[in-house]
């Protein structure tokens, strides 16, 4: 069972919302759209599911073009960012609609609905009604009743979006586990790149209609093929800067400078460097100091974020431990270059960081 | 400014609440000073926005007093008590201009217009609006807008306190952090008290001096964000706080001894003698377990990767416990030894840390 | 490209073209037919081109009804709206007397147009009518049958006990439908009752204000039943509004012709001014 888009492009008027994108999806893992609003994540998962029709390209699932097809007519589901429930039916009938729909026989209906209700913990609320529910709860009533039939294609459209951050966190432990016996392709859009690690699985970044890139979520995430990819993937957001390289050093000025990545030739650059591999504490010898200029130390108990300037880059570096800082002192701070990101000019990645994978080889 | 008390403060919705349950906030007393940034965090229910609205004055307490300073301004409406609010939605004046939205509290005031006009620019400047004074306030994206009601209420020399409930709700995810991080900045340049309330531990956090972390109408601790951080004193807050939160382990008090399943643990804070009732747990923070050559054996049964760190689920004692793993450190797949630093594993008594609170 | 189109839809809008077609179109067209011929019974038609139209357009008559119409019109939007506005800020907006509230403001709404027409009518007389007999026997020379004056109070009066609710109904839906943070925002900016009205809750009430001017100028503009029923148009033609003297002419002379031409002519008239009403209104709407 596969998702295949060929050349799928989406414009309304003069105005795209997608650009052509080629991209097959497979069952059995988590296929996360990880893109900022307005990204086109939305329109992507609308034209998936058939509830859009694309202005070009095809949508073949299985094999089959299913191009123009109603979406009444696949076997979708999806969820949404707002708790979608049937306000007047009580969770059972909530979950068990879309198999009345299919007329299902009685037995049958109870038997996967106490089924699903159990894997989501909502078994003992099924004689209530969605407004006499927690957030977290509708939710996962909402996701009951996407996961009862069994649908070829699931879409979540920024599902835990709404719910508090603990609620959040406990959602999207569940996640991956109510998924993997299916044969069924997933599709989950996050706007934050943390979940997109966490829930694993595939990733395609988006950035203004486009994919920039598709892959193993751990692959995009330490080897994104642009800068429009890494920046989508980084949070708080990656720190950049314009350095040049000659004679096998890497300048950010004139005094400041360091060894570059032997594969890299001559040439404009761009640095760039995740909030955490930036410290106020110079804990390895080859870490390169920065004098920098503090906007605002944001000290959040187990680590600190801070915001400086640094010979007019705006960085950001986030690190454990409490590390306050008077707003517009001056401070040195050390960036571990061995973790570097290269772009070239045209944003393509030249070199990714060589340590700090950390990965075992078992992993996962 | 001024500092702000509260004192013996109780509501309830109900007219005439019998079981604690009736209490949408059960008693509390707060002190906070002139010119702090405090936040209430908690989960939704938990009684901080009915907090909120008794400091505004919107919600007047079934008990208790709140205090402006020395003045007792309980039954004083919102606009006697010199407060500025910002609301989850953004509240602005939809046929204004920008530059109008920023004057009106002040002209409502009868502030003459030629002292109108420097400051508005003033907070225009603090609040990066400049360039929008002259258009339409409705035409603005919401975190434009939320920073008109910002400006509103810094526009005013007179606030006693800015009051934020959850701000960055309607924010876009990747402007939350740079409205965030601006919030905090603007703190540190108009030193008002400002009070923000979120179940978002990572805003509260990040923003205030001063945490109190709430949980079913009652203030379950009050500390710096290190504080709540590395000494919780309630095992909710320990979960709450931290992501992912503190593992908690039931555990029992053998003769002075604190044991889990045959292993004998030592503990931070004191142990009662003998063998007590209660229900006890140890509470130890995923940052603090690590992996080491000597400890308990442990089983891992995942490893999700954070990017700059990763989580691994284990099995230890038959408990499944949570551990923070460096980005370039190995997890032997095989097993692993946990080892449990005295410093930072807790021992709690019906969920209150033992030694303080019971 | 590859556009598929799906012509289904169309099957849907069927139904409501064909009752359109027999209910508005079919018959505007037999109305623009009688305007451009002249007859002289036996069903013989001849071609008259623009005739009527110059006629009507040229007739005191006309312009005397037009007159007293845009007068009245005028009168119950100035008296309407302002009143509805006030009821609705006057409202409750939470507990038991919302329903009650509501269902009291609807009850004049229900009533058949011609019913109210004859309860005016009978509660106005000066000799026997609740209102007139009081009026009378409080001093006031009061008699709508007979004065000019009377019958264009009693008139408006109907009107506006008639069909205040409906501006009332609307005006509250869109006070409900502002969130408590305005209110709340507005209190502690400082701002008076004037200041919330004025820059909160009418710009908030802005479109259903709207929707309810429009459907009063519209409806005003066409009222026959009730008038017809209260005065008929009198003392003399003094309450002859455009729609009772369209009447007279088409029904009471059979001068289809000029009649034809004046609705044709008084359509016209309210599709420009509600077109005007609608673009003023709206104007701002998208700055």
């Amino acid at each position: 069972m596969t998702l295949e888009l060929r050349q799928v492009g989406k414009a309304i008027g003069p105005e795209v919302h997608i650009y052509p994108t080629d991209l097959l999806l497979e069952p059995g893992q988590f296929n996360i759209l990880l893109g900022t609003t307005l990204s086109g994540k939305t329109t992507l998962m609308t034209l998936m599911a058939g509830l859009e029709k694309p202005t070009s390209g095809q949508i073949w699932f299985n094999g089959r073009d299913v191009t123009g097809e109603a979406v009444q007519k696949r076997n979708v589901s999806m969820v949404y960012q707002q708790f979608i429930n049937y306000p007047n039916f009580d969770v059972y009938e909530n979950i068990a609609s879309p198999l009345r729909v299919a007329r299902l026989p009685e037995d049958e209906i109870r038997k996967r609905v106490t089924h699903i209700s159990e894997l989501l913990r909502i078994s003992q609320m099924l004689d209530r009604r969605p407004d006499e529910l927690s957030g977290g709860q509708q939710q996962r009533c909402a996701m009951a009743r996407a996961l009862v039939k069994d649908s070829d294609l699931i879409l979540l459209d920024e599902p835990l979006a709404n719910l508090d951050f603990k609620l959040r966190e406990e959602l999207r432990e569940e996640l991956p586990r109510l998924f993997a016996e299916r044969d069924c392709v997933v599709v989950y859009a996050t706007t934050e790149p943390t979940e997109a690690l966490l829930l694993g699985g595939a990733t395609a970044t988006l950035h203004e209609g486009r994919i920039t890139d598709f892959g193993p979520t751990e692959r995009v995430y330490r080897e994104p093929v642009d800068l429009n990819t890494a920046r989508v993937f980084s949070e708080p957001p990656m720190n950049l800067a314009t350095v040049e390289i000659s004679n096998g050093v890497c300048r950010l000025t004139e005094t400041l400078s360091w060894p570059a990545p032997a594969i890299l030739s001559d040439g404009k650059y761009t640095l760039g460097l995740r909030p955490h591999h930036v410290s106020p504490v110079q804990v390895q010898a080859d870490w390169v100091p920065v004098e920098s200029t503090i906007k605002v130390a944001e000290l959040a108990g187990s680590e600190s974020i801070i915001h400086f300037e640094s010979y007019g880059n705006q960085w950001v570096s986030l690190v454990h431990g409490v590390h306050p800082f008077e707003t517009g002192a001056a401070a040195v701070l050390y960036a571990d270059m061995a973790h570097a990101f290269y772009f070239s000019p045209d944003g393509k990645l030249s070199a990714a960081p060589t340590v700090g994978y950390g990965r075992t080889k078992e992993g996962n | 400014m001024a500092k702000i008390t509260l004192s013996k403060l109780k509501h309830s919705y109900l007219p005439d609440p019998v079981s604690p349950d009736d209490w949408a906030l059960k008693e509390l007393n707060l002190e906070w000073q002139d010119g702090g940034a405090y936040a209430l965090l908690g989960p939704s229910g938990c009684g901080k926005t009915t907090l909120l609205n008794i400091i505004s004055g919107l919600l007047k307490p079934s008990h208790g007093k709140v205090l402006f300073g020395t003045d007792d301004v309980t039954d004083l409406p919102p606009e006697k008590r010199h407060i500025a609010q910002v609301f989850q939605f953004p509240v602005v004046y939809d046929t204004m201009t920008v530059f109008d939205n920023l004057a009106f509290p002040l002209r409502n005031r009868g502030v003459a217009e030629s002292k109108v006009r420097p400051r508005v620019e003033q907070i225009a400047g603090m609040t990066d609006l400049t360039d929008m004074l002259n258009t339409r306030a409705s035409g603005l994206t919401a975190d434009g807008k939320q920073k008109i009601s910002l400006g509103r209420g810094l526009v005013r020399e007179d606030v006693n306190a800015i009051l934020f409930d959850e701000p960055l709700t309607v924010i876009d995810p990747h402007l939350k952090f740079q409205l965030r991080s601006k919030l905090k900045e603007l703190h540190h340049r108009v030193p008002k008290t400002m009070i923000y309330v979120t179940h978002d531990q990572t805003e509260a956090l990040t923003f205030a001096d001063t945490v109190v972390v709430m949980n079913m109408g009652e203030v379950v601790q009050t500390g710096t964000p290190e504080e709540l951080f590395e000494n919780p004193q309630h095992t909710f807050v320990g979960h709450f706080i931290g992501s992912p939160g503190m593992n908690v382990i039931p555990c029992s008090v053998e003769n002075g001894h604190v044991v889990v399943d045959g292993v004998i643990f030592r503990t931070q804070n004191d142990v009662p003698q003998g063998n007590p009732k209660g229900t006890f747990e140890i509470g130890i923070r995923p940052e603090f377990l690590k992996i080491a050559d000597i400890g308990v054996p442990a089983t891992v049964n995942s490893v999700a990767d954070a990017g700059r760190f990763r989580i691994a689920e284990v099995t230890c004692l038959g408990h499944s416990l949570k551990l923070l793993v460096p980005e370039d450190q190995e997890i032997p797949a095989d097993g692993v030894v946990l080892d449990f630093d005295p410093n930072w594993t807790r021992l709690y008594r019906n969920g209150w840390l033992t030694g303080g609170k019971d | 490209m590859n556009k598929t189109l799906n012509q289904k839809a169309w099957f849907f809008v069927i139904p409501v073209l064909v009752l359109v077609a027999f209910n508005a179109i079919v018959p505007l067209m037999t109305v623009v037919n009688y305007s451009v011929q002249e007859t002289f019974g036996n069903n013989q038609f001849f071609w008259s081109g623009l005739t009527w139209f110059q006629e009507i357009l040229r007739s005191e008559r006309f312009h005397a009804s037009l007159q007293r119409q845009l007068i009245f019109t005028g009168s119950i939007l100035a008296i309407e709206v302002p009143l509805g506005v006030m009821i609705a800020l006057a409202m409750p907006r939470k507990g038991f007397w919302v329903s009650v509230c509501l269902v009291l403001m609807a009850m004049p709404l229900l009533i058949p147009w011609n019913v109210v027409g004859a309860m005016w009518n009978i509660f106005a007389l000066p000799n026997i009518g609740l209102m007139g007999k009081m009026l009378n026997d409080w001093g006031f020379d009061y008699n709508y049958t007979r004065q000019v004056g009377d019958a264009w109070f009693t008139l408006i009066l109907m009107d506006v006990w008639h069909w205040t609710s409906l501006v009332v109904l609307l005006a509250y839906a869109g006070l409900v439908s502002i969130p408590d943070a305005y209110y709340q925002a507005a209190k502690i900016d400082g701002a008076s009752r004037w200041a919330v009205f004025r820059y909160i809750q009418l710009p908030k009430m802005k479109r259903v204000l709207t929707i309810a001017i429009l459907l009063r100028f519209m409806d005003s503009f066409n009222i026959y039943t009730e008038p017809v029923v209260l005065t008929g148009g009198g003392p003399g033609n003094s309450t002859t509004l455009l729609s009772i003297d369209l009447v007279k002419i088409a029904l009471g002379q059979f001068d289809l012709g000029p009649a034809a031409a004046m609705s044709l002519i008084y359509f016209l008239i309210i599709l420009l001014l509600s077109w005007i009403f609608y673009t003023v209104m709206t104007r701002n709407e998208d700055q």
